[in-house]
């Protein structure tokens, strides 16, 4: 396997599965904490094992579409999936929007789980439908990461490793630490997420509406590069716009 | 059934939260890969033209959102 092929892959598949990785600890830990642990792991485990499923029941019938669709309708979901993040990083970065706050999110969940009823003997169903809820979502989120960014010849594999590799990250951290990992420099993560994934989406769509790649599968790094300084120059724009004074009319002063 | 329906808009807001910044973007697809091929444009321009799209809806749309 050629590694300067398929680096992008696994760093966007493994940048972009910790983001979610790690929001879904913030809620296990926080129902583990809140609930317990039995109903925590359980839910967890459900929802591992139903996105087992999905995978072994979509897997290979994805593989029975021609790639020229399957790139051009996973690109364009890509495209909607990566911009939205890179947008919402962008507003982020310029202070537009507030910042996600991993320490604040698991604070909030852990006071809604609180002010449920305690669970009787047998299984606390709250505690197993929160841990199900946030393990399938942020779980979908991945698989369709991997997927959307694996959707290359010979580069799945490439982009579960990735993902399999923040996996074992957040776990460890999560084991080693007891609570968020809320040390990440989130919106970094989320930028260069959005960055990498619109230039992946990007490729993909070209590929499947006939574009000629100069350079082919290098085009990709070119795209990033071009994304990385539209998203830069927009938070310029942004901070410039959000400094602007406004006239009494609530109008822009220029 | 209330967690599905979750699931499920949680599920369409992975890829549509401001409305108009994905159609703009459902839209930009749409004419380079329906239309601008037959007006003769190559290969090659047809993927300058796709990102360079693609980098003014972001820019123009995080903009717009700024102003509000």
């Amino acid at each position: 396997m050629d590694w300067h092929h398929v680096w992008p892959v696994v760093a966007a598949a493994f940048l972009a599965s910790l983001v979610e990785f790690v929001e879904a600890l913030t809620v296990v830990l926080a129902v583990g904490t809140v609930r317990g642990w039995r109903g925590a792991l359980a839910g967890t485990g459900i929802a591992l094992a139903t996105l087992c499923l999905i995978v072994l029941a979509l897997g290979p019938a994805l593989t029975q579409i021609p790639l020229t669709y399957v790139q051009l309708v996973v690109g364009a979901l890509l495209l909607l999936f990566g911009m939205r993040w890179l947008r919402k990083a962008v507003l982020r970065a310029a202070g537009v929007i507030a910042l996600h706050d991993e320490a604040a999110t698991f604070a909030k969940e852990t006071e809604n789980l609180r002010g449920l009823a305690l669970a009787g003997p047998g299984w606390d169903k709250v505690a197993v439908t929160a841990a199900f809820k946030i393990t399938m979502l942020e779980g979908l989120e991945v698989i369709f990461i991997v997927i959307a960014v694996g959707a290359g010849p010979g580069l799945l594999l490439p982009a579960c490793v990735g993902a399999l590799a923040a996996l074992l990250l957040v776990v460890a951290l999560g084991l080693a630490l007891h609570r968020p990992i809320a040390m990440l420099p989130e919106n970094t993560l989320k930028f260069a997420v959005g960055v990498l994934l619109s230039g992946f989406g990007t490729f993909w769509v070209g590929e499947g509406v006939g574009v000629d790649w100069p350079g082919e599968d290098w085009s990709i790094l070119g795209l990033i590069v071009g994304f990385l300084l539209a998203a830069l120059a927009a938070v310029q724009l942004c901070k410039h716009q959000a400094a602007r004074p406004l006239h009494p009319t609530g109008q822009d002063a220029s | 059934m209330s967690w599905l329906k979750t699931i499920i808009a949680e599920v369409w807001g992975l890829f549509v939260d401001d409305g108009h910044f994905a159609i703009a973007i459902l839209l930009w697809l749409a004419l380079v890969g329906g239309l601008l091929p037959h007006l003769g444009i190559g290969p090659v321009w047809l993927g300058i033209i796709l990102f360079v799209g693609l980098a003014a809806i972001l820019i123009e749309s995080t903009v717009r959102r700024s102003r509000s």
